[in-house]
């Protein structure tokens, strides 16, 4: 059995596509069997809602008269700089970005209040935000000094553009230490207190094509509340890792690049959130259709949390000092029993991704595709699969020598 | 009928140093467990606590509170959770020391239980989406 997107397209158009989510396969698989599933269904759509710290959004906000030459030179939006070394009224704000005069972690654990993050949820909810900009003047851009209210939709073009979002499997986070940990992975309490994870397990959409076999360039996908596309493989993407027989990383794996019109996107799907101790960052909503061409593509999308395992990693020691130590794999469907054995000690576990809005955009996108609002893309490249030979590197640091 | 409430008591800076509490073992027959105790910079008196007995008692011995200055509020309003920025990552519910955070089976939605809170505020700065609000 085979299909094309251009077949399943055409279904959808015509109202007749059988789309469910990742959850729900499981269950359909279970009961009519991988050949007869693979026949019936045409898409199964994922979601993720978590924090992703890779995040941010271009913007170009029109010229002032007289113009004013913001490249080079300083921009501000509600006190949170933005990166300026483009052309005239081009800016890039990233999700991390912090007031200058922040307390940061000076006291600490700093609390991190409002970041780039944060700018672009109140962008979303159509909230007025201070422009502040300051330049060094030219012939043909005299203007030295901008202080203006904004809105979204004063801009020409604001743009998310994510560079690593969506991890295809992410780690544990516990402390062996005496202290507790703020991490970005939030609170790690002292010697074994808790373990947060931060996956959608058998939702999230990388687990559900572990071999990047429909997840391409140019896949079209549910993006913070609207619609974005995968624009390229995400940084530090890197398949060769230890997988499971069905081929489903146990490490931190593959990666997303995304890349969207921001002004169609919602602040419920990008929410601006604090990491105590640690920095600003942006939740952010995620949702890829797979289409199911093939029994392979079909039961890589039956994949269940019992089948997904994570390496539990010591924030305390390992983590900080890159060292490689994992102290154990444990299940997805351990992890959300609430409880995972760790050296014959129970540890409550906690999640920093939202399975319950995952499961909602997973749905959300179902609706879309029911409707004929959303018809499915063809990749225009694959994402670098294990023969790529990606292989990660560390920095190693090197003196300066003058 | 034996009661068990949660309750915060607001103490004016003339009665921060007086015995109050003690009084209500003493002449009221209640029992009362103290979940935190602060002075603020304005020398207001906040104490949080449990306190048990008898209906009859506990009426009288909060009647004895509030004749002597003290402001009483019921504890269930004081940590609330913005429902509209909750993500229900579940971030919160190791952090609860007293188990007020869990998940519905199913949905995986984070239930907030107001009459568990202990009113620690460590879930305060701790949720990702800032969600938990103090109000006292």
């Amino acid at each position: 059995m085979t299909k094309t997107i251009a077949e399943i397209n055409e279904k959808i158009k015509k109202g007749q596509a059988v789309v469910v989510t990742a959850e729900e396969i499981i269950g359909i698989a279970k009961k009519k069997g991988i050949s007869q599933a693979a026949k019936e269904v045409d898409v199964v759509t994922t979601g993720t809602f978590g924090p992703m710290c890779s995040s941010g959004a271009y913007f170009n906000v029109g010229h002032t008269k007289p113009r004013i030459k913001l490249g080079g030179g300083k921009v501000y939006l509600n006190d949170v700089p933005a990166y300026t070394g483009l052309a005239a009224v081009d800016f890039f704000l990233g999700a991390t970005a912090l007031p200058d005069d922040d307390p940061k972690n000076r006291v600490f654990p700093g609390e991190f209040k409002y970041g780039g993050g944060h700018v672009i949820e109140e962008l979303l909810a159509g909230k007025d935000i201070r422009l502040i900009a300051t330049a060094y003047g030219t012939d043909c851009y005299p203007k030295r000094k901008l202080e203006t209210l904004i809105r979204l939709a004063d801009m020409n073009e604001a743009v998310l553009f994510n560079i690593r979002n969506a991890y295809q499997n992410y780690a544990v986070a516990v402390n062996s230490g005496e202290r507790i940990l703020y991490t970005y992975m939030g609170v790690v309490k002292p010697r074994f207190g808790n373990a947060n994870y931060s996956t959608s397990g058998q939702l999230s959409p990388l687990l559900n094509d572990p071999h990047y076999k429909t997840i391409g360039v140019g896949t079209r996908i549910f993006l913070g509340g609207g619609v974005g596309y995968v624009a390229w493989q995400g940084t530090q993407h890197n398949p060769n890792v230890p997988r499971t027989e069905n081929g489903v990383p146990k490490r931190a794996a593959g990666t997303l690049a995304v890349i969207g019109d921001l002004k169609q996107m919602k602040p419920q799907w990008l929410v601006g959130t604090s990491f105590l101790g640690y920095g600003c960052t942006l939740t952010v909503g995620i949702g890829v259709p797979i289409p199911i061409l093939s029994e392979e593509t079909l039961r890589y999308t039956t994949v269940t949390d019992a089948d997904i395992y994570a390496p539990v990693i010591d924030y305390a020691t390992a983590y900080p000092q890159r060292l490689p130590d994992v102290l154990a794999e444990v299940s997805y469907s351990e992890l959300k029993s609430g409880k995972i054995k760790l050296q014959d000690k129970e540890i409550p576990t906690a999640s920093l991704s939202s399975y319950h809005k995952a499961l909602e955009i997973a749905n959300i996108l179902k609706d879309w595709i029911n409707k004929g609002d959303f018809l499915l893309t063809e990749a225009v490249t694959p994402l670098p699969d294990i023969e790529s030979g990606i292989k990660l590197k560390a920095l190693e640091e090197r003196p300066i020598l003058e | 009928m034996t009661v068990s409430k949660r309750i915060v008591l607001h103490f004016p800076p003339r009665l921060v140093d007086k015995a109050i509490v003690s009084k209500l073992v003493k002449d009221y027959g209640l029992d009362f467990n103290i979940i935190k105790a602060s002075v603020t910079p304005g020398e207001e008196g906040l104490l949080v606590m449990e306190l048990t007995g008898e209906q009859r008692n506990y009426d009288k011995g909060l009647k004895y509170l509030t004749d002597t200055g003290v402001k009483i509020q019921s504890l269930s309003q004081d940590v609330v959770r913005n429902e509209a920025r909750c993500t229900h990552c579940g971030a919160c519910i190791t952090m609860c020391p007293s188990g007020a955070f869990s998940l519905e089976t199913g949905t995986r939605k984070v239930l907030f239980e107001n009459s568990k809170c202990v009113v620690c505020e460590l879930c305060i700065k701790a949720c990702p989406p800032r969600a938990m609000e103090l109000y006292f």
